[in-house]
């Protein structure tokens, strides 16, 4: 599966050149601030793992490089020109391909229009031009295949396929369609073991092909696996900043586990042995 | 996660499981609809003898030809997730906006044609862009539209003409080649054929291939399906939903043209009530009323049901008013064959699983 990887991946990728660049980054819901003074790089070749708890800002964060949502400070730069997104499409054409938890797939189209939706291949250029079904069917069925993934029919409704298989049709598709930055949302916290294991694979092989990958999680384990620099999100704010060589295991599990504050639980839970 | 059991390792796109090719059958969303038009259809040849011809064949189908260009874009509109109930008025006040317009300034019927054309469009243009716009369902924006058509069209009229109904027309520069497009027919044996059965079966087959095969039809099932999932992978969801509401309003524009020029003259309170006719005919046809699922033939289908049935009705001498219970039953049949469908197709198979 990482020959198809290194075969898709954009050839003029330098290894640790910046691709994605936050200084300062903040959103506001109206009222509500639910991110402020964000700073996140994201290298080719580098694996930036954004861990946090429910509600840090992670998906907030995400939205923001992938176009779902404006960022309203700081600025965003992307191969070293700021931008400002103003929908996922112009994201897409700079090679930013974001795989959803939640909003992967279509669930009642097939897999292969699934696997092509937003980037179908026509023969002609009017609006009424066919689709070249035929060789989408075998593109979406080879791809998949590369990928380990054997579905029983690529006519199917993705909805039939388990949820690992549909977070890897998703993450195959992206890949497919020249990505050069990867952003995974939590793409492991519905899996069980082995799974996850393919899909902790699959971001290696991406980072070995030169892509910069983002990989958001509440797993330090699965973090620490694969990333080489950690960035952990609380309340809207970055606490912890970290590349793979100043941090341990340890202190990202703690970090995530609530840290100082979890020092001061267990003082008070402490109980006399 | 569903552990993988019956892993099949064989390459290949045609190995299919048995019973796979029926299911994927089973799923499509018109057969319901075509079992029932066939049943319909026979019990009426059985109870009708009047019914048993080619002439009264051609009838319906022209009945059904009148519901079924505009159940065809509702149709498409319902796939891509949307509702709109302004599609009963539209036809009427396109005709209204063709004929008072150059019975007033006593201008050539093609100048009303293609204003009333620029109307509608932007009926449907601004149905759409207020759904988009606003996020209101649009269920309640097109309840509003329909209730400003409904009044604006009896309003305008008693105050362009003094009555509800608009004046004759026929003698107006344009009538006959207007007539000629929309409101002609020709005979065929000893039955008459109007154009807008071939009108009909043109849109129908125009649908079908953009829902099939084209990539404007793959982002009309997505945006109906999931219209997040679709803008994250970069479909136009905006785009693509207003250019569904343009569509129907553009088939409203089409029917009120045939109406016009086939009658000269017409009621400015007609068409209260057909928007629920289209919308019947989508699901009966098996268009999924939340989005995501149905296709072109199944809304032709359904139209042809209720084309059959109304006149099915009249000739076997039964009282009309019966008709309306019928399509009652008929909705609610078909929303439980479509939702076990659905449910069908979309069910976690057990033997599925082969990540490796």
């Amino acid at each position: 599966m990482t020959d198809t990887l290194a075969e898709h991946a954009d050839r003029n990728l330098r290894r640790g050149e910046p691709l994605v660049e936050l200084v300062g980054v903040g959103k506001n819901y109206g009222p509500i601030r639910a991110l402020h003074g964000i700073d996140l790089r994201v290298g080719a070749g580098e694996v930036t793992c954004v861990l946090g708890d429910n509600g840090a800002g992670k998906s907030t964060l995400i939205k923001i490089i992938s176009g779902l949502h404006p960022h309203t400070s700081g600025r965003l730069a992307v191969d070293g020109a700021d931008r400002r997104f103003g929908s996922p499409r112009e994201a897409l054409d700079l090679g930013i391909a974001t795989v959803y938890q939640d909003l992967a797939v279509v669930p009642l189209m097939e897999v292969w229009r699934n696997f092509f939706l937003g980037s179908e291949l026509v023969s002609g250029r009017f609006p009424l031009a066919g689709m070249r079904i035929r060789e989408m069917r075998r593109i979406a069925d080879q791809e998949l295949r590369k990928m380990g993934i054997v579905v029983s029919d690529i006519d199917q409704p993705i909805g039939t396929l388990s949820g690992g298989q549909r977070q890897c049709v998703a993450i195959a598709r992206a890949v497919y369609f020249g990505a050069r930055v990867l952003i995974l949302d939590e793409p492991t916290a519905a899996l069980g073991v082995k799974q996850s294991g393919v899909v902790l694979k699959y971001i290696a092989a991406a980072r070995d092909a030169g892509l910069g990958v983002v990989f958001i999680t509440h797993n330090p384990q699965h973090a620490y696996l694969v990333g080489d620099h950690f960035v952990i999100l609380k309340r809207g704010a970055t606490v912890l900043d970290a590349a793979r060589g100043s941090v341990t295991l340890t202190d990202l599990t703690t970090q995530m586990a609530g840290g100082d504050e979890l020092a001061e639980l267990s003082r008070e839970l402490e109980r006399p042995s | 996660m569903i552990p993988a059991t019956g892993q099949v390792a064989a390459p290949g796109l045609a190995r299919r499981r048995p019973g796979l090719r029926l299911r994927a059958l089973l799923g499509r969303p018109e057969v319901g609809a075509l079992a029932a038009a066939i049943v319909i259809f026979l019990f009426f040849l059985l109870v009708a003898p009047s019914f048993r011809s080619a002439a009264s064949f051609l009838t319906v189908l022209y009945q059904s030809s009148t519901i079924g260009i505009v159940a065809v874009g509702v149709g498409l509109l319902m796939i891509g997730g949307e509702f709109d109930l302004s599609a009963g008025v539209v036809p009427v006040s396109a005709g209204l906006v063709n004929s008072m317009f150059c019975w007033y300034f006593g201008v050539n019927l093609w100048v009303g044609a293609v204003l009333s054309l620029v109307f509608c469009l932007l009926v449907g243009f601004l149905n759409g862009w207020l759904v988009m716009r606003t996020g209101i369902p649009s269920f309640l924006i097109t309840l509003g539209t329909f209730f400003v058509l409904q009044g604006a069209n009896l309003g305008v009229t008693k105050l362009v003409t003094g009555s509800v109904s608009s004046r004759d027309i026929s003698a107006i520069d344009g009538f006959g080649s207007l007539q000629k497009v929309f409101a002609s027919s020709f005979a065929a044996g000893s039955a008459t054929v109007w154009i807008t059965v071939l009108w009909w079966v043109l849109f129908v087959g125009l649908a079908a291939w953009t829902l099939q095969r084209t990539r404007i039809g793959n982002w009309i099932y997505a945006v109906g399906g999931s219209a997040e999932s679709a803008r994250a992978v970069g479909v136009p969801v905006v785009r693509t939903k207003i250019g569904l509401f343009m569509t129907v309003s553009f088939l409203g524009w089409f029917v009120g043209m045939h109406s016009l020029y086939r009658f000269n003259t017409l009621q400015a309170g007609n068409g209260v009530g057909n928007e629920f006719l289209y919308i019947i005919a989508a699901v009966v046809g098996g268009t999924l009323l939340t989005g995501g699922f149905g296709n072109a033939l199944g809304a032709a289908i359904g139209a042809f049901i209720f084309g059959t049935t109304s006149l099915g009705i009249v000739y076997a001498g039964w009282d009309p008013n019966w008709f309306k219970a019928f399509l009652g039953v008929m909705l609610l049949l078909a929303v439980l064959v479509n939702t076990y469908v659905k449910r069908l197709s979309t069910a976690v198979s057990p033997r599925e699983g082969g990540l490796t």
